[in-house]
């Protein structure tokens, strides 16, 4: 990740250091060898939240793991054991359990922030699909880790959301092979709880290893700032400790205590009342619904009708952002200076979250009470057309066409120019 | 121009998510159809702690009533020390039932009486059984329906159902006779809070049905609280080291936060003012 100009003063840390340069990779990378922007605000607090619970996730899924049994007679039992034998077992799967949902958050808002300061434009669009992968990863494995604990909803949702490969039936048997594949059976069961289990461990090391290069991707051209400015001077960047570790820290001190607000006051919130119900595949729930991050995306499949297409726009519904940098067509990266791309997103921003609100209803659920009633499987329609609108027809015009506003010269010079005014 | 048809837009959109929200939020509400009664759980809130002489009337409640049908397979005997009994209570306790013990030299069923880590045995030896018993119908295990009926929303608080009003509702919503149009099939009973009203099970309380070792008059509705009480803490039995643990987690945070605040703060006071550049 780049040279550095670490030099050691004690002369045993030096001779490690000529031997195997590890010390001055970390001084580059999160030290003060690495220069950061100095205009860079809260929003830019999430990138280092990210890593800490991906450290969260994968310390308390470790413990769990010792504890845990993947195996349809015992799964539910062995989750249940933890939380009532374990010594500290319930927080430590609380901690896992509340830690996904928050990773999320964590992540969601991360990327919403590059969207609205441009941080997936050019020379960045490797560093966003990085990103992107790291998300898709996430995904997968918050599916599965959801089916650990084997209750109602983890047999049913598995059982749902496998099922939508069954969809890529090009040829006589191909979606069937499919599912075969996914299920090591003809149905969820055994195996399924078991592969499921296997790469519920593996993944999040996958993850790390895209993280590093995620990281590395981010220091070749350095982190985007609100401005979306390159930062060229010295005055425009600083180093990143001791400003940004502080500012991470206390960032992180923050947002513990939000998560312990959820680990020890609502720790089952987030998730679904069945799944302590044992998985029965004799009873199907009333409702079978996803968890909720992945809502937004559910409601897309259920908007088009048929299932080939309907699993299709779902993965295009993520996959669409991969393109967002040749979409973007705008010389200027930050909304700051956009105002019609900062109107439309936050319009997207609430479609999206209110797509994820509908992901919750039945389909015929009446939505507003006017025209007869205007059902939830409608509202969804509208929504989803405007999500990929928003990408296909809005994003293209407007970059290409709105007027923005005059962009400082550079970012030492806004800094002075503000404290001029204040 | 733009930002005032930025201005009128965010309104419409906020004002249009509201009403949309409140539209909904009516028929939002999960499993009960019937508008439960909402108690004042003395274990609710951030706070709340077990009322442990409820928590004994409850466990007297299941033991004298609930258990001749229902399962509590995750629970041991050595648990109910939460409830407040001291270790020789709760080996008195365990003695009353009987395990199976391996066989002795003639290949007969040996039984021991009951440890305080043994588990609180089923009332039937397989869901067959139980069906069979019951005509046709499963009785859930007790361990956690405290929160598998329970239906939490983040947002919609007011829209939760908590898992011990369903409980009571169960219990002390049972009509003598379906209402009029409702056909009562056999061995069916008509309950207010049940989804769809037809439950298999029987009305389980009735005034008096248990007389209560520390007094308290046992009404239909105080037993159905005081089981709801314990079916809660069965459900979730580390509650109260929980909430104990994270006020202090979040006081520690907080202080640290506070701290934290002002360390960054300081750090980049020069930087804020552009000293370095100015």
């Amino acid at each position: 990740m780049g040279s550095s100009n670490y030099q050691p003063t004690n002369k045993a840390v030096k001779w490690f250091e000529d031997r195997l340069p590890i010390l001055g990779l970390m001084h580059s990378t999160l030290g003060a060898g690495y220069l950061a922007p100095r205009n860079l605000n809260y929003w830019w607090n999430f990138g280092s939240l990210a890593g800490f619970m991906l450290l969260v996730q994968i310390i308390t899924g470790v413990i769990l793991v010792m504890h845990y049994t993947p195996h349809v007679d015992m799964a539910f039992r062995a989750v249940e054991h933890i939380m009532r034998d374990v010594n500290y077992g319930w927080l430590i799967r609380y901690t896992h359990s509340n830690g996904a949902s928050m990773f999320f958050v964590v992540v969601y808002i991360h990327i919403l922030r590059g969207m609205y300061f441009g941080s997936y434009k050019s020379p960045r669009e490797v560093l966003w699909f990085l990103g992107l992968v790291i998300y898709l990863l996430m995904m997968a494995t918050g599916f599965m880790g959801y089916v650990l604990p084997w209750g109602q909803m983890s047999f049913w949702g598995a059982t749902v959301i496998t099922n939508l490969f069954g969809a890529f039936d090009f040829y006589e048997g191909m979606g069937e092979s499919i599912l075969h594949l996914l299920w090591g059976g003809f149905a969820v069961d055994n195996p399924t709880l078991q592969r499921f289990f296997s790469l519920h461990y593996l993944l999040p090391f996958v993850i790390v290893g895209v993280v590093i290069l995620h990281i590395w991707a981010l220091h070749l051209p350095g982190s985007n700032n609100p401005l979306g400015i390159d930062a060229k001077g010295p005055g425009d960047k600083i180093p990143f400790h001791p400003y940004y570790t502080a500012k991470d820290l206390f960032g992180l001190s923050f947002f513990i205590v939000i998560l312990a607000i959820f680990i020890f006051y609502m720790p089952n919130i987030m998730g679904h009342p069945d799944n302590y119900i044992e998985a029965n595949p004799m009873l199907t729930p009333a409702h079978i619904v996803p968890e909720w991050y992945y809502l937004p995306f559910y409601t897309i499949l259920k908007a088009v009708p048929d299932k080939l297409f309907g699993v299709i726009a779902m993965f295009a519904s993520i996959l669409i952002f991969f393109v967002l940098p040749w979409l973007d067509g705008s010389k200027i990266r930050s909304a700051k200076f956009r105002p019609t791309t900062a109107f439309f997103f936050w319009l997207f921003l609430l479609n999206t979250l209110y797509l994820g609100y509908l992901g919750t209803k039945l389909p015929d659920e009446i939505m507003i009470d006017m025209a007869g009633g205007i059902d939830a499987l409608t509202m969804g329609r509208i929504s989803s057309v405007f999500y990929f609108a928003y990408f296909i027809v809005i994003v293209p015009l407007v970059s290409r066409m709105e007027s923005t506003k005059p962009v400082p010269t550079s970012i030492s010079q806004s800094v002075l120019d503000a404290n001029k005014k204040g | 121009m733009l930002n005032r048809l930025k201005n009128i837009g965010l309104m419409t959109l906020a004002v249009s998510a509201l009403t949309i929200g409140g539209l909904t939020s009516a028929n939002a509400a999960g499993a009960s159809a019937y508008p439960l009664k909402e108690y004042d759980w003395p274990h609710a809130g951030p706070f709340g702690m077990f009322d442990k002489p409820s928590l004994q009337r409850g466990l007297q409640v299941y033991k004298e009533v609930c258990a001749s049908c229902h399962s509590l397979d995750m629970v041991a005997f050595r648990e109910l020390k939460a409830l407040g009994y001291n270790v020789d209570e709760i080996k008195a306790f365990a003695a009353e039932y009987e395990f199976p013990n391996g066989f002795d030299d003639e290949g007969e069923e040996k039984y021991r009486k009951g440890f305080p880590q043994d588990y609180f045995p089923a009332p039937y030896g397989n869901e067959e059984d139980a069906r069979d018993a019951n005509n046709g119908a499963f009785p859930p295990d007790f361990s956690l329906l405290g929160k598998s009926r329970e239906h939490l929303s983040l947002f919609t608080p007011w829209n939760s159902i908590y898992g011990e009003d369903y409980i009571v509702g169960i219990l002390n919503t049972y009509h003598e006779d379906a209402p009029e149009g409702v056909e009562l099939p056999e061995g069916m009973n008509y309950n207010e809070a049940f989804s769809g009203n037809l439950i298999a099970m029987a009305p389980p309380l009735f005034d008096d049905i248990v007389e209560y070792a520390d007094g308290t008059p046992a009404t239909t509705e105080q037993m159905a609280k005081d089981v709801a009480t314990f079916m809660y803490w069965a459900a979730e039995p580390k509650m109260e080291v929980r909430k104990k643990m994270g006020l202090k987690v979040i006081i520690f945070m907080s202080i640290l936060t506070i701290m934290l605040y002002f360390v960054n703060k300081r750090v980049w006071r020069k930087i804020k003012k552009g000293d370095d550049i100015a």
